[in-house]
């Protein structure tokens, strides 16, 4: 018997207004595993992340994630998924370590001083802790987001375009980050227009166009050549 | 602390803390205090029978504009680099949230008030010391109310378009209970009069305060994921 994975869609339908934007999407994400999703803009990659960090209602078909279904028990599901998206929930007048500690606290946690200290010292920011957030450029403003989950400890991560704005230690720390993630069991699903970075970090790629899932594969072997043929194969076919 | 009071003293806190540092609100507000004590100033002059009569009036007037200034700009920083999304996926109870925000709009409105209050004194020589308690009272009592309805239609018109006009036009008209009774309460207690003789107006504002809170208890997680 299979393990129910930790992330489970199928079905997927979500229209905005007359507009559909996911069509009949189906996916599994098994606990450390990542996925990439692919697609040219407006495929719906961003749609379907907001859908399963319950921040959008599914207009038909089935969202679950670790067996919490993301329209009717939403908080269940909340405390388990860590989101970074385009907006880097970052109050410009707080420092980077108040920041955190917010952030921590709203969502029931207590840490420690030390404890989010260690979280700005994993993305090198902890020469930075005390000062203000406007004072930031936006890689910094980046890594001070994704440290963010590494104070919360989601089970299931769910990042979009998360190498945006980052330089290459910042990806390095990012890839290294994602890779302790799946080995501690936890699911990943990350959008992104690198297929490089996708690459390195997903176990499987799935191609969204227009609203549709037009192809589900491991990456195995691929290299970012054989991405880029499947991509222009099946994201410009749809 | 319960984790509810926890949340509610973390927003709090951080609304403080982001006012104390920028002071772009409040810089503002101190600024309108002053212009409308110069208007007044000016339309009423010396006569001071016309000054007492108007008196409860313009410091609610005061209050009232510096108010929708001060609390419409509630739930605005929440829009900045989308933190509103963070409010909306932290588990649990989101009236939490909400206290919050009333408690920092009514720390931001007391701050105001008491300076309106003493600019007020200052400019119209009115010696308040010995109504002071009971005018505190009667403030507290409308702030509370005002600050309640006012962070609930500020987080219903963050995403509005034309939210500056629409703000005050949806918490004008619910406010009447409160400018009512603030106002008599405040008129009787400058008249020299006990509380006691205003009671009935205090127990309107206290009822109307108990209604807004428990509307927007209720009502916040609604607005707050819509």
């Amino acid at each position: 018997m299979t393990a129910e994975p930790l992330v489970h869609v199928a079905g997927l339908r979500k229209a905005f207004g007359g507009h559909l934007v996911l069509d009949d999407v189906s996916l599994d994400v098994q606990a450390g595993e990542a996925v990439a999703l692919l697609g040219p803009n407006g495929a719906g990659k961003t749609t379907l992340l907001r859908v399963l960090a319950t921040l959008t209602r599914p207009s038909r078909g089935v969202a679950r994630v670790a067996g919490h279904d993301c329209a009717r028990e939403a908080d269940a599901v909340r405390r388990r998924v860590g989101l970074v998206a385009h907006g880097s929930w970052l109050y410009e007048e707080l420092t980077a370590l108040e920041n955190l500690a917010f952030w921590a606290g709203l969502a029931g946690a207590r840490p420690g001083r030390d404890e989010v200290l260690a979280a700005l010292a994993a993305v090198e920011l902890e020469r930075v802790a005390g000062e203000r957030v406007r004072t930031f450029s936006l890689g910094m403003r980046r890594r001070l987001s994704l440290a963010r989950l590494v104070l919360a400890r989601p089970q299931v991560l769910l990042l979009d375009e998360p190498f945006a704005g980052l330089d290459q230690r910042g990806g390095k720390w990012l890839d290294a980050h994602l890779a302790a993630f799946k080995g501690a069991g936890g699911a990943i699903v990350l959008t992104t227009h690198s297929f490089g970075r996708g690459l390195a970090v997903a176990d499987r790629i799935a191609i969204l166009s227009g609203g549709r899932v037009a192809l589900d594969t491991a990456v195995g072997a691929m290299d970012a050549d054989d991405v880029r043929r499947l991509y222009a194969l099946h994201a410009e076919e749809a | 602390m319960t984790a509810f009071a926890r949340r509610a003293w973390l927003v709090l806190r951080k609304d403080v803390v982001s006012e104390r540092r920028s002071k772009e609100t409040l810089n503002a507000l101190v600024f309108f205090a002053l212009l409308l004590l110069f208007v007044f100033q000016f339309s009423l002059g010396d006569d001071r029978d016309r000054l007492a009569a108007a008196l409860p009036g313009l410091l609610w007037l005061g209050f009232v504009l510096s108010g929708i200034l001060g609390v419409s700009r509630a739930f605005l920083v929440e829009r900045e680099n989308d933190c509103w999304e963070g409010l909306v996926l932290a588990p649990g109870d989101k009236s939490s949230i909400y206290l919050g925000k009333v408690a920092g709009a009514l720390v931001l409105m007391l701050l105001v008030e008491g300076l309106l209050l003493l600019l007020f004194a200052v400019f119209f020589n009115v010696d308040l010391g010995a109504r002071l308690p009971g005018l505190a009272a009667v403030l507290a009592l409308g702030t509370v109310g005002f600050a309640a309805v006012g962070a609930l239609f500020s987080a219903m018109t963050a995403h509005v378009r034309a939210r500056e006009l629409l703000f005050p036009v949806l918490l004008l008209p619910v406010l009447v209970p409160v400018l009512l009774g603030g106002v008599k309460a405040t008129e009787a207690v400058l008249a020299g009069e006990p509380l006691g003789a205003v009671a009935h107006w205090l127990k309107l504002l206290a009822a109307a305060d108990v209604i807004y809170l428990t509307v927007g208890v209720l009502t916040f997680d609604a607005v707050l994921e819509s």
